[in-house]
């Protein structure tokens, strides 16, 4: 009877700690909703921040964003499936392929602001980028490689081995079988892990704070040289160094609820890409 | 015959090409390293050494004289990290257990993914969390002025390790064979002994692993440490007090510092610092994680 009673309480509290880490996630989401969804208008996401930020919208930081998102995906993307190919269709078991995929895990546990670091001495100095797109692009884009290679190695996982063989058996050299057999079926996988690597990239603040983002900017950026308002950014400003914080605070509310609403939906997007791929490949 | 040649060096050029990207990986973790060392190094044309490791004095704009000791922002670092990891471990352990043992599999299959969400808020909407819900409940808890402090951190910090840990300790029960728990139910234990006394056991190493790398990203982590911790530059007496963690201090001050000063150096010195932590703390729990995979080989 006692055993019994023991293992009650033992599975009720693991399911309580089930429900608090659901708990966490749901207050999360519904303080952000319910205090966010008041900010939300037309206006909001179509017009420059006025009056110190006081008024206005948030359309120059969303710009912003996606201008950075396109110089990472340019890095991360390519690289990514191009380290992911040579990991999954022609390395062997030695040491230097070890020491890659060791690099690789260690290179997605690296601080962001090391990341950070690394820009501003790379990209920003040497290379003499200057604080700009380009130079927080490419510094997301080396923090996002990592996530782009695992994805896309996930993705030519599951790549059937007989495909491969097939090609060869028939006379088709390496290249030729990974290019007409391997790449085709892996691609809507690698497209689909990349961009939740991108998602992720779009919300990082610290690799971009001392790269190019900008604490306002009224206007667009004109080239990829120019800084940029970033959301992640903004939402630090507003949230943090703003003059008038409480007087703000519906706009960082505002703010915070689009880019988790950006994250979650590239997330769902690529949830749902893959459902209906699935279904594809198998009628 | 001369097609052959041809079509044979295109091969191993189209191979030379992958192979390139792929070990540009390593150049690219060798370059951080050796990047942020070379940049530090300078700074200890000024800075002693021994005052750098060892004084818990952090004043670089001292009019009189500047003082460049990280034990401080050491120290802080490592309680708000250690407080993430007391709220998490238990937590994340239990969810594991729970998912991997208790639950029905459909269940465990819409949940995951739920966790899963968890992980990809991005770390700045986090700590905006921080400073607007959990620093006014805090501060009524403990009656302080504000609650933006060590405990704050560390309930941030724990929320965001929580999915890492969760899904590698999942993975890690479910690879326990099953001959395991099927022999210690045979002997008469039920599903609860078995769990605690054999499972867990067993999958010791993927979870201590797991808590290593949560505690990895909990000491690298920015945004929210910085948004919800006080940021005070004093050593830190206690979990109510504000602390200043070494990735707050970088961010905070590198926006403000001269290019190539003694300051900006020593900026790039600390991170170094947090490099190697994170580096060392990443290699261990790979180094376990490969021990266990081959075990179960």
């Amino acid at each position: 009877m006692r055993k019994k009673i023991f293992e009650f309480i033992g599975f009720f509290s693991l399911r309580v700690c089930l429900y608090i880490v659901l708990a966490f996630l749901f207050i999360f989401l519904y303080d952000i909703g319910s205090k966010g969804g008041g900010a939300i208008s037309w206006e909001f996401i179509s017009q420059a921040p006025r009056r110190g930020m006081t008024e206005g919208g948030i359309f120059p930081a969303i710009m912003g964003t996606f201008f950075v998102t396109m110089v990472t995906a340019l890095l991360a993307v390519p690289m990514g499936m191009f380290s992911a190919i040579y990991l999954n269709e022609y390395a062997k078991q030695t040491r230097i392929t070890r020491i890659i995929r060791l690099s690789i895990r260690n290179l997605s546990g690296v601080p962001s602001i090391v990341y950070g670091l690394f820009g501003v001495i790379l990209f920003v100095n040497v290379l003499k980028f200057g604080t700009s797109i380009l130079s927080a692009g490419l510094t997301l884009g080396l923090l996002t490689l990592p996530w782009t290679i695992t994805a896309s190695e996930e993705a030519l996982k599951t790549v059937p081995n007989s495909y491969r063989e097939g090609a060869l058996a028939l006379g088709a050299t390496k290249w030729q079988s990974i290019r007409t057999n391997v790449l085709p079926n892996a691609l809507p996988g690698m497209l689909t892990g990349t961009v939740l690597g991108l998602a992720r990239a779009a919300g990082e603040t610290a690799p971009i704070m001392f790269t190019g983002a900008a604490f306002f900017l009224p206007f667009l950026p004109r080239s990829f040289s120019d800084q940029f308002m970033a959301l992640p950014y903004h939402l630090y400003v507003m949230a943090t160094q703003h003059h008038a914080i409480s007087q703000v605070r519906p706009l960082a509310y505002g703010t915070a609820l689009i880019l988790i609403l950006f994250v979650l939906g590239m997330n769902m997007s690529v949830v749902i890409l893959r459902y209906r791929l699935r279904k594809k490949r198998r009628a | 015959m001369k097609k052959k040649k041809f079509s044979d060096l295109k091969e191993s050029v189209i191979k030379a090409f992958f192979f390139t990207n792929g070990i540009l990986t390593v150049m690219i973790l060798f370059g951080i390293f050796a990047l942020l060392l070379f940049t530090a190094i300078p700074a200890f044309r000024e800075i002693d050494l021994k005052e750098f490791f060892t004084s818990h004095q952090w004043n670089p704009t001292s009019p009189v004289k500047e003082h460049y000791g990280i034990l401080s922002m050491v120290a802080g670092t490592f309680m708000v990290s250690l407080g993430a990891m007391i709220i998490a471990i238990p937590i994340g352990i239990g969810t594991a257990s729970y998912l991997s043992d208790v639950a029905h599999w459909k269940v465990r299959e819409i949940v995951k993914p739920i966790v899963e969400i968890l992980a990809g808020i991005p770390s700045v909407v986090i700590g905006f969390l921080g400073i607007v819900l959990f620093g006014p409940i805090l501060a009524k808890i403990f009656g302080t002025s504000n609650g933006l402090n060590a405990i704050n951190g560390s309930l941030l910090l724990a929320i965001m390790a929580l999915p890492t840990i969760v899904s590698i300790s999942e993975d890690s029960l479910s690879a326990v064979p099953k001959t395991y728990s099927d022999a210690s139910l045979a002997l008469g234990a039920n599903r609860w002994q078995t769990l605690v006394r054999v499972k867990l056991p067993a999958s010791l190493s993927g979870i201590i692993a797991a808590v290593m790398l949560g505690m990895g990203r909990a000491i690298g982590e920015t945004m929210t440490v910085l948004m919800a911790t006080g940021n005070a530059p004093a050593f830190p007496r206690g979990f109510l007090s504000s602390i200043r963690t070494m990735t707050a201090t970088i961010a905070i001050e590198l926006g403000e510092v001269p290019y190539y000063s003694t300051h900006y150096y020593a900026l790039f010195a600390v991170g170094l610092v947090l490099f190697l932590i994170t580096f060392i703390l990443n290699l261990l729990s790979d180094v376990i994680l490969n021990k266990y995979q081959e075990r179960e080989q």
